[in-house]
């Protein structure tokens, strides 16, 4: 009885000791800040989740390479605490409690995608960890009233309103048929918002709104409608596998609609897969390279664009680039609220208002930005090569607009 | 609803037309699960993550410059020996169980390619150009692509050279034996080992002729496998196992109807419209059933 005793104690005081030391020694460990960070490097959203991560990690190499972040007369380096929560929002939610309550995470970065944001917020929340994300930009993120999310990006439903208010400037400012098809999930459903409300803020009329099941892989059916009901836009959202399916099934069943605009090209890479099927798509997007937003770390965007590169090997789709800008948006926090108390820095963040290679940061009471619009470009080919080109808004605007889209017989 | 195929009857051919192509192409992957249903009494849940592996062959053909069109020949061949090592592995430890043994065995397949292809190939949605071109009928109006119409015919080749060899050869006839009874088939020298092992190999191999035609017609990603498994399972369940015919016929139908719904109910509607065909079907052939059942009283 009394070995079992000695035993009993012995790991209560282990845990106890566990219990208080671990959290306190970690969120600022020596000189180094820990922020936690769940990424998705399995799972559906692998691809998307290692730009993330080189983001984040780019980010966090530069800040550290130029002096880190100085805080009380005292610099800084900054280091991320990863997971990988395999795509799935229950494990994302699992590991943003363990960030937290385990590894003593005080400061934590977003992970990839709403749902699984969606998934994690309420844990940050409960446990009052500021959160900066990058790649959730699901509406309803911003109408729960949370206090520690920060989203640098915009967010879904800004995504193709640009679009809808282009086809009406277009056409003389008057109001214009739309054909809408939209997968059926959070982020697809979100973009929908956006266009029915710039639809019923210039007066245009929904000739088609369609709802494609997650599972289809065939818009056969929508694309046929179209043509039969001669739209003067066609809007389309439904990640990669609904952007790329769109296109090559518009070129097969040869649909002509005087403007298209969707969203996920550069993450399907349409310009690549699709070459002179896609041109003159429109596409919606956070960030373009070309952009002339600049900072102090990382220049402007080109100069972001080229030192990716060198360094994965492969050029930063924006999300890569907002991740970025997260890492950026937090230094300046810290660097603000001159402290590492988790509400002083909560309020620092909550007056960002600076500028990024990324674009402007400023944020809501709800933690959106809304200093950056969305950029909307179109796939143009010279020869067999084609790239996105930024056309609105026109400030941006490297390239005039092709409008409307010549006709497949002309192509 | 939405009334505009009554009102643009040209939308009616175009409907027929799409949803006969898309039944043939699902028909075929059908096909391979009813012959291995009906042979080894294993549902086959890895199905549609076969299919997109083999997609990914015909994709990787077009990556290093080769047509993807030759998918259907190249993919078939490594299909079959993948179906076969995943027979010897894992099948031939399940094959006498019962079904719900097969079916966790083959979901656990299922899981594992799925992470595999994610492991190997990326998670991006990928796509192969046939450049096939399209074929426009009634002055522009109804438009079939041309990498469909290939992937039907293909569809039906297949089909056909596979009942040819069914019929006519040594092993056609020793899976024929197998399937009506595998005892039997033992007793009378019939290695029914060998004939699971081709079974599940054959229907790997047509697994790997769909997805090459998948990956010109539609898009491919190693989580886009589980529509195909699905929709193949009520194929063979309206048409009945070892019933070619009816497996052609059902998966027209149900591309038919599909197409169909799309444009009467919405497109949100589709698949639930053809699951609910499916319940229809299932509940009257019940009736059928237990009246035949009277009369034998």
């Amino acid at each position: 009885m009394n070995i079992l005793k000695k035993i009993f104690s012995f790991f209560v005081s282990i845990s106890l000791v566990l219990f208080f030391t671990l959290p306190i020694q970690s969120k600022v460990v020596g000189d180094t800040i820990v922020l936690g960070a769940a990424v998705s490097l399995t799972g559906k959203y692998s691809t998307n989740g290692e730009h993330t991560k080189n983001g984040y990690n780019m980010a966090v190499q530069r800040i550290n390479d130029m002096g880190g972040v100085t805080v009380g007369g005292k610099s800084y380096k900054l280091d991320i605490i990863y997971y990988d929560d395999e795509s799935d929002s229950g494990r994302a939610a699992q590991l943003a409690e363990r960030l937290i309550k385990q590894d003593g995470v005080q400061f934590m970065l977003g992970p990839y995608s709403s749902g699984l944001t969606k998934a994690m917020a309420p844990v940050t929340e409960e446990n009052q960890i500021p959160m900066v994300e990058a790649n959730g930009a699901s509406r309803s993120l911003f109408t729960k009233g949370y206090k520690y999310l920060f989203a640098v990006l915009s967010a879904a439903n800004q995504y193709l309103e640009v679009a809808i208010d282009l086809a009406v400037e277009k056409n003389g400012g008057n109001p214009v048929n739309i054909a809408m098809a939209f997968e059926q999930d959070a982020f697809s459903q979100d973009v929908r918002i956006g266009v029915v409300e710039a639809a019923e803020r210039t007066g245009s009329t929904i000739i088609i709104d369609d709802k494609l099941p997650k599972e289809l892989n065939d818009m056969a059916a929508t694309l046929a409608k179209v043509k039969a009901t001669k739209p003067d836009v066609l809007v389309v959202s439904g990640h990669s596998k609904g952007a790329l399916t769109a296109i090559r099934q518009i070129a097969e069943m040869k649909v002509d609609v005087p403007m298209l605009a969707m969203t996920h090209c550069d993450a399907s890479k349409l310009a690549k897969q699709h070459g002179k099927n896609a041109e003159y798509a429109l596409c919606a997007a956070q960030w373009h390279k070309t952009l002339s937003y600049s900072d102090s770390f990382f220049g402007d965007g080109q100069q972001f664009d080229k030192e990716f590169t060198d360094l994965y090997g492969y050029a930063p789709p924006y999300q890569a680039a907002e991740s970025a800008a997260a890492l950026l948006v937090y230094k300046a926090a810290f660097e603000q609220a001159d402290s590492f108390d988790k509400e002083k820095v909560r309020d620092a963040l909550a007056q960002t208002d600076m500028q990024t290679f990324y674009g402007n940061i400023k944020f809501s009471d709800a933690g959106q930005n809304i200093a950056k619009p969305m950029v909307l470009f179109q796939v143009r080919c010279e020869g067999d090569e084609c790239a996105n080109r930024v056309v609105a808004p026109t400030k941006w605007a490297s390239h005039e607009l092709v409008h409307p889209t010549p006709s497949w017989s002309t192509r | 609803m939405d009334f505009l195929i009554f009102q643009i009857p040209i939308l009616m051919v175009q409907a027929s037309i799409d949803g006969i192509l898309l039944g043939i192409l699902f028909a075929l992957i059908a096909y391979g699960m009813a012959l291995q249903w009906g042979v080894m009494n294993i549902i086959n849940i890895a199905q549609g993550e076969l299919v997109i592996l083999g997609g990914y062959i015909a994709y990787f053909m077009y990556v290093i410059g080769i047509h993807p069109a030759f998918g259907i020949i190249v993919s078939p061949i490594i299909m079959y020996f993948v179906g076969w090592s995943l027979y010897k592995l894992v099948i031939n430890r399940v094959v006498d169980r019962d079904l719900f043994i097969s079916i966790l065995a083959t979901f656990g397949i299922s899981i594992l390619t799925q992470q595999l292809m994610n492991f190997a190939f990326g998670s991006d949605v990928v796509i192969a150009q046939s450049n096939f071109g399209t074929t426009m009928l009634f002055n522009y109006m109804v438009t079939i692509p041309n990498s469909k119409l290939f992937a039907a015919v293909v569809s039906i080749i297949f089909a056909i050279l596979l009942v040819l060899y069914m019929r006519r050869s040594k092993l056609g006839r020793a899976i024929r034996a197998t399937a009506q009874n595998p005892r039997a088939a033992k007793i009378l020298g019939v290695d029914t080992e060998k004939v699971y092992a081709a079974t599940f190999g054959i229907n790997a191999a047509l697994c790997g002729v769909a997805g090459s035609l998948i990956a010109i017609t539609f898009t491919l990603h190693p989580y886009v496998g589980l529509p195909y498994t699905v929709r193949s399972f009520m194929i063979v369940i309206i048409a009945g196992l070892g019933n070619l015919p009816g497996v052609a016929l059902s998966g027209m139908g149900l591309g038919v109807f599909e197409e169909f719904s799309d444009y009467i109910f919405g497109t949100e509607f589709r698949i639930a419209a053809v699951f609910l065909l499916l319940v229809f079907i299932l509940v009257y052939r019940r009736f059928k059933l237990s009246r035949k059942r009277e009369y034998l009283k």
